[in-house]
């Protein structure tokens, strides 16, 4: 049966053959939708959506052998401390919670295909990096920030269960900070402050992944039938290729950057720590000075799609948004005389006579 | 047109240069190369420094191709990179193709505030395999200095005397993706700031590689900052081709041999030109 499978390419779906997915993270934006879609969708039998909170062995276990789930989304990973818990609640649903699904699916035979939402974060951020990393690039051993080790843990926890179950298709997609006409994250709030505070005398190349086309690669993916290699996952970087600067950002934007010593910002990170009033850490202020930039070659060659260009993706935020530029608009040019007829004006003119 | 209208269309010009710039409407490339403000803002700052202070004289620039990759591999000196900016301005002004250097650096480069900015903005990348590969594999003319901060913190009773190449990373990666290495030899760098000391209390304090006394720093403050106006000459040595060889890229044997091979034939160059341009100052 798996090498009836793996003849079938890219989007090319057995007919008759419906697939039952559970997805994780129901309860938010990205899981939410993807629901939605695949329910949409008429080469899937059932979609099952499980909560972040709900993530329990026992139960997903249950619903695993009653459903006979062959596909697991396994999408509610997430940068943003839940709401009402601040850290430790982030750190329970994010790693404890990854490790009662893996266990429920290892124990679960039915378990076909497993995709685990990472992010670009397993990367960290340093000066001793390479500037674009790719699937290759190794992980550091400790990465700096809460989100980060999550990330870090999650990611060996599921190389883990690739080991253990051989027979299951892995693969872990590392998104990009997603951006999206609606959204609201700590990303866009940051882009959203009038001024906008940077690290002085740093200027990173970030890069986004637009909502709608994480929604479309993780679709793409989940509904993917061939076999991937056994023993392991298979990685890949989602992002929206090029970069921009932070700075050149903040100014699409329509902000006015407030370059902020490290020293200063480093004590606000420290202070933030552990408290749920502001949403910022030490590797965010890794970001802030270094960056980070992913490869999307190997997504765009398997999978055969390519999320829109980071630029694309950022003025589509700064659209939905509305974000007025807090300067003013300084184009003088359409209607009115150009910067040119206004310089000629106040330089004087001298006529014709005056020609060469 | 008449001047008034030349001088207003080029006033015009720079004020839809500045809007554009402060809008953020520019594009950068995924190294964080910024083409237009290096090339309107960087090396137009540089040139007077270049033509007027270092009269710099530039041989064999046909020995750099048109299009597609080039390793070129200088020594370093000179205690901060001036010799890099130089040779960067030396390519883009004299190449009739008006290339661009995307340059190696350490990473206490990209890791020192403002340093690291200008680094990235102006073209240039952390010294590591994947990067140069990247830059080589998408036919830019990369530059590197193997000796490193050796080169440029060495005493100026030293000056002109290679330092060791490490361990020829820089060959591995060119014979990996055969790309032909450039020597370049740079003479006038190690005269602008001479160093005839060093406080490593003070390195240690500001995270350097080494805090340097020249004649001028720090005894007269800023004002040492001012390079002394030596006479540069810059020359484009015969290409060493490597097709062919991409086997050879993880041979340590092979590696070093070539590594060798270029560090000699800068050193020759070396010695000529400092015999042709006699003074140093002059």
């Amino acid at each position: 049966m798996h090498d009836q499978q793996a003849a079938h390419t890219a989007g090319e779906r057995v007919p008759g053959q419906k697939t039952t997915v559970m997805v994780t993270g129901a309860d938010r934006y990205l899981g939410g939708r993807l629901i939605e879609m695949l329910t949409g969708d008429d080469t899937v039998a059932d979609v099952i959506g499980v909560e972040t909170g709900a993530l329990h062995n026992g139960t997903l276990s249950r619903i695993l052998h009653r459903s006979k789930v062959d596909t697991v989304v396994h999408a509610a990973v997430a940068a943003s401390a839940v709401r009402s818990g601040g850290r430790s609640a982030q750190k329970e649903s994010n790693v404890i919670g990854t490790m009662h699904l893996l266990a429920a699916c290892q124990r679960s035979p039915a378990v076909q295909r497993l995709v685990v939402k990472s992010s670009v974060a397993a990367y960290g951020a340093s000066a001793r990096d390479p500037a674009i990393f790719t699937e290759d690039t190794e992980l550091r051993a400790a990465p700096r920030g809460d989100f980060a080790s999550d990330v870090a843990d999650v990611e060996a926890y599921t190389r883990g269960f690739a080991r253990r179950r051989p027979d299951v298709t892995v693969a872990v997609l590392r998104l990009a900070p997603l951006l999206g006409p609606t959204s609201d994250t700590s990303l866009t709030r940051y882009f959203s402050l009038p001024v906008v505070p940077t690290v002085m005398g740093f200027d990173p190349r970030v890069q986004f992944l637009h909502i709608e086309d994480a929604l479309d690669v993780l679709h793409e993916v989940t509904l993917d039938r061939r076999t991937g290699p056994s023993g392991r996952p298979e990685v890949f970087n989602v992002a929206g290729p090029g970069v921009l600067l932070l700075s050149q950002a903040i100014r699409r934007a329509g902000r006015v950057a407030a370059p902020t010593p490290e020293a200063m910002l480093r004590a606000v990170a420290a202070a933030a720590r552990g408290r749920n009033i502001v949403d910022f850490s030490l590797d965010q202020l890794d970001f802030l000075r270094f960056g980070r930039v992913v490869d999307v070659t190997k997504l765009t060659e398997y999978f055969g799609v390519t999320p829109r260009p980071t630029a694309d993706a950022f003025a589509d935020f700064v659209a939905g948004h509305a974000l007025m530029s807090v300067l003013g608009d300084p184009e003088t040019t359409g209607d009115g005389p150009s910067f040119f007829d206004q310089i000629r004006d106040v330089i004087g003119r001298k006529g014709p006579e005056s020609e060469r | 047109m008449s001047d008034n209208d030349r001088v207003a269309h080029k006033l015009d010009e720079l004020y839809d240069l500045f809007s554009r710039r402060l809008a953020g409407d520019y594009e950068v490339d995924e190294f964080g190369f910024d083409t237009e403000l290096t090339e309107k803002f960087t090396l137009p700052a540089l040139r007077p420094l270049y033509r007027k202070w270092f009269r710099v004289e530039v041989l064999g620039i046909e020995h750099v191709p048109d299009d597609g990759a080039a390793l070129l591999v200088g020594n370093h000196s000179g205690t901060i990179a001036l010799d890099a900016m130089m040779l960067q301005l030396a390519l883009f002004d004299e190449h009739p193709a008006q290339r661009h250097l995307r340059l190696l650096a350490a990473d206490f480069v990209f890791k020192a505030p403002l340093l690291g900015e200008y680094a990235r903005k102006t073209g240039a990348t952390l010294a590591s395999n994947p990067d140069a590969e990247r830059l080589l594999r998408a036919g830019e003319i990369l530059g590197v200095f193997p000796e490193g901060v050796k080169g440029t913190g060495k005493p100026v009773w030293e000056r002109y005397k290679l330092k060791r190449f490490g361990r020829g990373g820089f060959v591995a990666t060119a014979l990996a993706t055969e790309t032909p290495i450039i020597p370049v030899s740079i003479v006038g760098a190690e005269e602008t700031y001479p160093i005839l000391g060093e406080i490593p209390v003070l390195a240690r304090l500001f995270g350097l590689p080494y805090f340097p006394i020249t004649p001028t720093f720090p005894a007269l403050g800023p004002l040492g900052a001012i390079p002394l106006p030596s006479k540069w000459m810059i020359q484009f040595g015969e290409p060493i081709s490597t097709t062919g060889m991409a086997e050879s890229a993880d041979d340590p044997m092979e590696v070093f041999n070539l590594a060798d091979r270029v560090k000699e034939n800068i050193q020759q160059s070396l010695y000529a030109l400092l015999k042709r341009r006699g003074g140093a100052f002059g």
